[in-house]
């Protein structure tokens, strides 16, 4: 607010001083155009070309793009091609992901950052520990847990006596799949609900024991609305990282049993780009954003609902 | 200890908060090093295998650690030409770091003009750009592969470097850092002759530092990270990323778990060794965004 202020008034003192005339739009425009250019080629055509693809028929051998008006998403919505039934069974594997793996990588990485948000020697240790699968990437731990689940050469069946096939059924796959996500991104959410942590005042903690609150009301009284805003964020990004969840299922489950664990952004991947149908994975492209859209648009609603009284 | 004291008035102060304390102490040190046990077998189980013997690798019974060590795995990896690890690991870095100083440049230049140029729609463009915050990744795909097709980029770095600097993120948050550096500065500069540019470049990106690096954190990780587009849009074996590259690892080898896990060694290992040395500043990083963002 007081940058706000300070702005106003120096705007006010520059237009008084000659010698300070604001720059011309030229100069402006010498700053913006490197961003211009590609915001307009990536971001803006893309969003109109989506938009478009999806209302006409835009496939591999097919001479023109005719104008279809919305036969792509009916044909989609009625369910009764074969790219309509997988574009669906990929909607739901990523449903069935999202809703598996979005609440656990929500509230594990807060306990772990409360954990970790105590004083202790090696903290910061143990901080990078947890952080560094993060970084292996997607692909490193896609491959070390194909190989950790491997029905018969893999540790997990080897160490535990079981015979479980991690990677090829279900719901066995689903619980691989979970897990792998994570370990390999636990630490990305606890390191950004730590710098929350660090922000919410002691006092309020002291206040709270002193008027007799045991842990528990100390969690939801003072620690949940006082990082309100950063857990809107991780609900928010963590929906939408979970939703576009790709890697793993080409890995480490390799899409099996049938493709039961190919995700929708994987079919849309698959139908666009390597069959060249433009028009139909356009249309599905528009239908998981919306969804996803929706979703975000809730999760503003309920956390408004919740912590209204923060701002 | 202050807290403590003025948990317990009654009691002696001193003595009962830190007997109390000891063991719940030695409870969460227990329970950290258990969970970091766990957390870390995955790689000793990566690392281990790596140097374990085919036969041993396709042992039926568990074995923590290799019986006889062996690099054979790594040395039949890295001696087959047609699957080049290292070169993949070349092109892994080259283009994170590429996109990385591109998203920064582009970024940073759009966020000044933005936050202190006079520009007519300024706000009307601002608001555009936020817009595009909200529009999940998803729509952009199928057109950005079109567009990639269209410039003769398939197959190509610059498809891995340009198309996902285009994002708003990197310019919404430097251009909130920005608004939020004292005008002052800029104005004595301008008062001693200083132009748009100079101002940008000796006062607000150097005040701007930890903002930019944050960014510059971010957007090498989301790079270094990108699994689906480089696998649809990269064909030929030289041009594959790590992530790519470990994928067709996999398909060639299928369970010939020693290689594959030499492989992932061979990808762990300097992102691994350049996160130990950088450790603190991509965590900052990471919290930042979240904070900020």
């Amino acid at each position: 607010m007081t940058a706000v202020s300070s702005t106003e008034l120096s705007r006010s003192r520059r237009d008084s001083n000659p010698r300070l005339r604001r720059s011309s739009p030229w100069t402006s425009l010498a700053f913006l155009a490197p961003f211009l250019v590609i915001f307009t080629v990536f971001v803006i055509v893309p969003v109109a070309s989506a938009v478009w693809a999806s209302l006409h028929r835009w496939s591999l051998g097919l001479p023109g793009t005719p104008w279809v008006g919305a036969a792509n998403y009916a044909e989609l919505f009625a369910g009764s091609t074969v790219t309509s039934v997988e574009f669906w069974k990929g909607m739901r594997a990523t449903g069935i992901f999202t809703a598996l793996s979005a609440p656990l990588l929500i509230a594990l990485p807060l306990g772990l950052a409360m954990l970790l948000h105590r004083r202790f020697p090696g903290r910061t240790f143990f901080r990078a520990l947890y952080f560094a699968p993060y970084v292996l990437g997607v692909a490193v731990t896609g491959l070390l847990w194909r190989y950790l689940l491997d029905r018969q050469l893999g540790p997990v069946n080897q160490i535990l006596g079981l015979d479980v096939a991690w990677t090829t059924t279900l719901p066995a796959g689903w619980v691989s799949l979970v897990v792998a996500t994570l370990w390999w991104t636990i630490g990305f959410n606890s390191v950004i609900y730590l710098a929350a942590l660090q922000d919410v005042p002691k006092e309020l903690y002291e206040a709270a024991k002193v008027d007799g609150a045991g842990p528990l009301r100390r969690f939801t009284a003072i620690t949940l609305p006082g990082i309100t805003r950063v857990l809107q964020f991780v609900v928010a990004i963590t929906i939408i990282a979970s939703a576009n969840m790709y890697g793993q299922s080409a890995l480490i489950t390799q899409e099996q049993p049938g493709s039961d664990t190919r995700t929708a952004i994987g079919y849309i991947a698959e139908t666009g780009i390597q069959g060249f149908d433009i028009g139909a994975s356009s249309a599905m492209s528009m239908i998981l954003a919306v969804t996803l859209m929706l979703l975000s648009g809730i999760v503003v609603l309920g956390f408004r609902k919740l912590g209204g009284d923060d701002r | 200890m202050t807290t403590t004291t003025l948990d317990r008035p009654d009691t002696s102060v001193a003595e009962k908060p830190a007997t109390r304390r000891r063991p719940r102490r030695i409870a969460l040190g227990v329970t950290l090093v258990l969970l970091s046990v766990v957390f870390v077998l995955p790689l000793v189980l990566m690392v281990s295998t790596s140097f374990k013997s085919v036969q041993e690798a396709n042992s039926l019974t568990f074995t923590l650690l290799p019986q006889q060590p062996t690099t054979a795995a790594y040395a039949e990896i890295l001696g087959n030409d047609r699957l080049p690890v290292l070169r993949w690991l070349g092109n892994s870095l080259l283009t994170a770091v590429l996109h990385s100083a591109l998203v920064v440049v582009v970024a940073t230049t759009a966020a000044y003009a933005l936050a202190r140029l006079h520009l007519p729609f300024r706000n009307a463009l601002l608001g555009v750009v936020l817009a595009t915050m909200f529009v999940p990744g998803v729509i952009f795909l199928i057109p950005h592969f079109l567009i990639v097709n269209q410039l003769g980029w398939l197959n190509s770095y610059a498809s891995l470097v340009v198309p996902s600097a285009a994002g708003a993120f990197g310019v919404v948050l430097v251009r909130q850092f920005f608004a939020g550096i004292d005008p002052a500065f800029e104005e004595a500069a301008r008062i001693d002759g200083a132009n748009a540019w100079q101002v940008f470049r000796r006062i607000m990106v150097p005040l701007a530092l930890p903002a930019i690096a944050t960014l510059a954190v971010l957007a090498f990780l989301s790079s270094w990270n990108d699994f689906l587009w480089p696998v649809f849009v990269l064909f030929s074996t030289d041009m594959l990323t790590l992530p790519a590259g470990l994928a067709q690892l996999q398909g060639e080898y299928a369970s010939r778990y020693d290689l594959l896990m030499a492989g992932a060694v061979i990808a762990s290992v300097p992102v691994l060794a350049v996160f130990v040395f950088a450790q603190r500043y991509v965590i900052e990083g990471v919290s930042q965004g979240g904070v900020k963002g």
